[in-house]
């Protein structure tokens, strides 16, 4: 069963809906009782990094998400700030993230490669695939997605799945093991996000 | 890359959507939800929905308006109108918009714009500018104004308060022309570039287009920008009859041709 944790942060109303056309059934977790039948997990986030791992923390699911991950029973998906958490740690706070993937985030206007673009990292952008997943199957070659935020993940291990360009190539999908996550926002990507949550439900 | 973002601009006036010339005559064009039906089958970019009563009158948004439009939204959403806290911001934020829109809340208190990006995060913090140009024979450059450009603003210039929006951390600005709108004659594009190279947050410019073309300008003028409109995207022909059009991702590819090459 698809489940969404809503720990108060994201539109959890906007992946409800994207899975409903579908015909995909979807609960909503909001404590431990509702996670029990979840076979994938969609972990939705807006706002700071520490906000969203304080919220995370207090909501009283953390710790049977934590020992679902690990057990290997579940696919789980992070998007957009609930990506950026899956990692260790955010140059945005000073929280500890999940630390389900090698990774740190990292501030846009820091990087070298920065050009005085402007931030946050608005609108719509190409995704590049980098390392086959099950995510992107049957994506067509000129899909885009909607993008917004000003920290992006950085990783030097094999976790990368997709990257973006803005300034630089920066990484905007991750996948180790049976973590996923997403830097855009696939439930207000139109037709190219909703395969993406398609596929993720299909894993 | 990058695209530019193309955003139809939708005002909801005594429950249904209507379309203003220079803020004033609003004219019926629909029903607000079956709009966004159709901007969800065109695939648009991103939604920009103003209730301009809300202000105005000095009501409360209209919670149930915008949680049947977020519901109904399959693309990111900005709402604004009565906006004046941030929990206000919040709950909105809560009922699946992406982006919130406040003006004139915003320039009575400046704080404001801190207090809900800390609330909601910056990125989901719009501030909207009604530009008008000065008027009188010795004035030059542009005035801020509010309530339906009914209200004119003298204690705050564009540009100084288009900084400190950025600064107490506005995730974006929207410049709304008010000599432009409804003209249909294209984009202040002299303002766009003042307020472009201002301030480093991204920028929508609303007012002013009536073709594929001025979109094309304000591209090849300010390269990766918000080309937001009204009537454009609500109107056809030159009788204005009511037709709401997008345009088709062949034409905003071709689009893309416009922007400078970096």
């Amino acid at each position: 069963l698809i489940t969404i944790v809503d720990y108060g942060l994201g539109n959890i109303g906007a992946f409800v809906n994207v899975y409903k056309r579908m015909n995909i059934p979807t609960i909503v977790a909001r404590d431990v009782d509702s996670l029990k039948d979840a076979t994938h997990i969609i972990l939705p986030g807006v706002g700071s990094f520490d906000h969203a791992m304080e919220l995370l923390n207090s909501s009283g699911m953390r710790e049977a998400l934590d020992n679902l991950v690990k057990s290997g029973g579940v696919s789980i998906l992070g998007i957009c700030v609930g990506m950026q958490i899956l990692a260790t740690s955010s140059e945005e706070g000073v929280t500890s993230g999940l630390g389900w993937v090698e990774g740190s985030v990292k501030d846009f206007s820091t990087h070298s490669q920065y050009s005085s673009l402007p931030l946050p990292h608005m609108g719509w952008n190409d995704v590049i695939p980098v390392s086959y997943s099950p995510l992107f199957k049957g994506l067509e070659k000129d899909a885009q997605f909607y993008f917004l935020h000003s920290y992006y993940f950085y990783s030097d291990s094999p976790v990368i799945a997709a990257e973006a360009n803005y300034g630089f190539n920066f990484v905007c999908a991750v996948n180790s093991g049976n973590v996923y996550g997403v830097q855009f926002h696939p439930e207000k990507s139109h037709h190219w996000g909703a395969l993406i949550l398609k596929n993720f439900a299909e894993i | 890359m990058l695209r530019p973002r193309i955003i139809p601009s939708l005002l909801i006036h005594q429950g249904g959507l209507v379309k203003t010339v220079e803020f004033k005559a609003p004219k019926y064009v629909g029903d607000p939800i079956n709009a966004v039906k159709i901007f969800n089958e065109k695939e648009a970019d991103e939604l920009i929905v103003i209730d301009i009563d809300a202000t105005v009158k000095g009501v409360e948004p209209n919670y149930k308006v915008i949680a049947d439009l977020a519901a109904e939204c399959r693309m990111p959403l900005c709402y604004g109108g009565g906006v004046k806290t941030s929990e206000q911001a919040k709950k909105i934020i809560g009922l699946g918009v992406e982006k919130i829109a406040i003006s004139s809340a915003a320039i009575e208190n400046p704080n404001l714009i801190a207090d809900i990006a800390e609330q909601v995060g910056k990125q989901s913090v719009v501030v909207v500018l009604d530009v008008r140009k000065k008027k009188g024979l010795f004035s030059k450059g542009y005035e801020l104004c509010t309530h339906n450009a009914s209200i004119q603003i003298k204690n705050y210039g564009l540009l100084e308060f288009a900084r400190l929006a950025e600064k107490l951390g506005a995730g974006e600005l929207v410049l709304n022309s008010v000599d432009r709108d409804g003209s249909m004659n294209g984009y202040d594009l002299h303002l766009a570039k003042q307020i472009r190279s201002a301030v480093s947050i991204p920028l929508t410019m609303l007012g002013g287009a009536g073709s594929l073309e001025h979109l094309s300008e304000l591209i090849k003028c300010c390269g990766v920008i918000g080309v937001a409109a009204g009537s454009l995207f609500v109107f056809k022909g030159k009788y204005k009859a009511v037709l709401i059009n997008y345009p088709s991702l062949g034409n905003k590819t071709e689009l893309m041709e416009s922007l400078p090459s970096s």
